[in-house]
């Protein structure tokens, strides 16, 4: 097709898939703790970075393996995001917007910097765990076991969160809370406990992210910063408004983004920016948001 | 963006009746401040951080009296830097394209330093056009995610274009002559900083104090209120996104010049991250507050180089300080106190 071979366009079909699926579960994220605590997450992509960081302290200090790190790494993640909420976001309720941006670009700072400091700014390679190096002989492409996982783990993640939040009782009554927490809490439901578990959710869902992309792209210091741009642009694309958005935006930005290294390598990095732009012209609200 | 933002500076204005008057003595203190520093102080330093001061205070313009964050700044200083340095020192313009390889391409040799940071300041004012009439047409946080995600763009193109040098960036750049007066020597080229300096802050004053700064002000504190009245509240965000891009853009071309070199350092996220944190420190929606904040921040960059990442964790740990207790800032704390307008 064009020119470019099909093991080509497959195989930057399926890096352009495992991306977006980074992108969604970050924008994922983003969205549910802009809901609930009006603040945009800058630490995001810092608390990814961590999130891969703690898998690779876990190998190589404590011998925990991959399978130990899905688990352990979220959750050490998260409960620093529960610290986080507690001590500092919790002072900024009612205040404007920008103060919760410029509070989490301070702690990226800190975190970035903090493991800068120890590890420069080169990689730590992290092995892909037994059970699935290899990969399938698809006939048109090679398919790495790894990277099928990734794309079909993180995928699972997104809908069961989807699931979480829009099908089940708890779900219903974190919506509410969004709307309205006042009368919520009125109700007897404990919305600050609500607002702060939230919080540590959607940056374990950043941890994670960071554990799968571990053995892909080399535990890094700097390997949040320029992804958590990449992933507010997603957000304004798409609008925080879903979650579901979240996800389809998240996926299809990453297949473009796939596929402009294809055709034209040189703008894949901006190609998304791009787009934003173009949405910006012909649906300011974003592809799936209500004028506000 | 609502109007929480620099509450602190909407109060002292009005506890201060003689506002013009302790402008003009606070302008003298400091003008007197900057006219006797180079001969105790480093002028290097000092132009560097008088740069960086006017940066602030243009970007200042934006959040403190219109209440929009700009979180992509540093395209407008680090861009307005690469053409002025390119210009100072090549001197050629070249609108080769990328796929087709042909277009316009003219070579006339180095320009003087006042052309080169006027086109410096030209085309930081059409980026800023672009940038703003896209970021405008959303508001709140979204207004900053989109200033950052255009800012990176921008990054990307001084990575790949030419004339930038990507990694190397421009180095050795000629300050040139003024009237006959040889700007290489680093106490004449400072006067000339300075000179650009006090232009750029007294234009930012007369723009607040305008009738037209009065509507920014307006529509930061009620935009739906400024709607009703009757002002195209995006015209006046535009106008106020372009003179703060220009005049990022003149802070930008002058440091290019001053330091002899423009490189990807201006254009990083980090350089937008450190123009909001020198005007948070030194006060939003002050006046005299990014100025100060500017030379707290730059001194702070020069005396703990030496200790590597651990500056950008005493930024970091200065960001959170500020934003759960020191919200107005060195300036607007003593305003208050003072009870004046800063």
């Amino acid at each position: 097709m064009f020119g470019i071979p099909t093991q080509a366009l497959f195989s930057q079909l399926l890096l352009g898939l495992i991306n977006g699926s980074f992108y969604a579960m970050l924008s994922l994220g983003l969205a549910v703790i802009f809901g609930m605590l009006n603040i945009v997450n800058f630490a995001h992509g810092a608390l990814y970075m961590m999130g891969a960081f703690v898998a690779w302290f876990l190998l190589n200090w404590f011998g925990v393996n991959y399978w130990g790190a899905l688990v352990l790494a979220p959750l050490v993640v998260g409960a620093l995001g529960v610290v986080i909420e507690r001590t500092m976001l919790q002072r900024l309720a009612g205040l404007d917007h920008l103060y919760g941006l410029l509070l989490t670009f301070g702690l990226a700072l800190i975190i970035q910097g903090g493991f800068q400091n120890v590890y420069g700014s080169s990689g730590q390679p992290y092995a892909i765990p037994p059970q699935l190096t290899g990969g399938q002989n698809l006939g048109f492409m090679f398919l790495p076991n790894y990277r099928a996982w990734v794309v079909v783990f993180s995928l699972t993640v997104c809908l069961a969160t989807w699931f979480a939040i829009e099908k089940t009782s708890l779900g219903a009554k974190l919506r509410a809370a969004t709307e309205n927490p006042t009368l919520v809490r009125a109700f007897g439901i404990n919305v600050p406990l609500m607002i702060t578990l939230t919080y540590g959710f959607g940056v374990a869902l950043a941890g994670l992210a960071g554990v799968l992309s571990a053995p892909i792209n080399q535990v890094r210091p700097l390997m949040g910063a320029d992804l958590i741009i990449v992933v507010f642009s997603v957000v304004v694309i798409g609008g925080m408004g879903s979650i579901m958005v979240s996800i389809v935006t998240g996926f299809a930005l990453g297949i473009c983004e796939g596929l402009t290294k294809v055709f034209y390598p040189e703008a894949s990095n901006i190609v998304i920016f791009v787009i934003m732009a173009v949405v910006l012209l012909i649906k300011p609200a974003g592809l799936f948001g209500r004028a506000a | 963006m609502s109007a929480a933002a620099p509450a602190a500076a909407a109060q002292a204005a009005i506890a201060a009746p003689d506002a013009a008057r302790d402008f003009r003595i606070a302008f003298a203190i400091m003008t007197a401040l900057l006219i006797a520093a180079p001969f105790v102080v480093y002028p290097v330093f000092l132009m560097q951080a008088l740069c960086f001061a006017l940066f602030a205070c243009a970007f200042n313009l934006l959040i403190g009296y219109v209440g929009l964050l700009s979180f992509g700044h540093a395209m407008f200083m680090g861009f307005a830097g690469y053409i002025a340095a390119h210009l100072a020192k090549v001197g050629s313009i070249d609108f080769t394209l990328p796929l087709i390889g042909v277009g316009p391409h003219w070579r006339f040799g180095p320009l003087p330093p006042l052309v080169a940071i006027a086109a410096g300041v030209v085309c930081s004012a059409l980026l800023g056009l672009l940038v703003g009439a896209l970021a405008i047409r959303r508001q709140g946080i979204y207004f900053a995610m989109i200033t950052l995600a255009l800012a990176q763009m921008v990054y990307f193109f001084c990575l790949q274009a030419p004339f930038t040098h990507g990694e190397d960036g421009i180095q050795s750049v000629p300050r040139g002559k003024l009237l006959g007066i040889d700007l290489s020597v680093d106490l004449s080229m400072y006067f000339f900083v300075l000179a650009i300096f006090l232009t750029g802050f007294l234009l930012i004053y007369r723009i607040i104090h305008s009738p037209f700064g009065e509507v920014l002000k307006a529509i930061r504190e009620n935009e739906a209120r400024a709607v009703s009245l009757g002002y195209s509240v995006d015209r006046y965000k535009l106008a106020a996104f372009v003179l703060s891009a220009a005049l990022s853009g003149l802070a930008g071309a002058t440091k290019s010049l001053a330091m002899q070199n423009a490189s990807l350092t201006d254009v990083h996220w980090s350089m937008s991250g450190e123009v909001v944190l020198m005007t948070l420190i030194g006060g939003l929606g002050t006046i005299f507050g990014p100025v100060v904040g500017a030379f707290v921040i730059i001194a702070m960059l020069q005396y703990l180089s030496p200790f590597g990442q651990w500056v950008t964790i005493m930024q970091g740990v200065i960001f959170v300080v500020c934003v759960l207790a020191f919200r107005r800032g060195v300036i607007g704390e003593l305003a208050a106190v003072w009870r004046k307008s800063l």
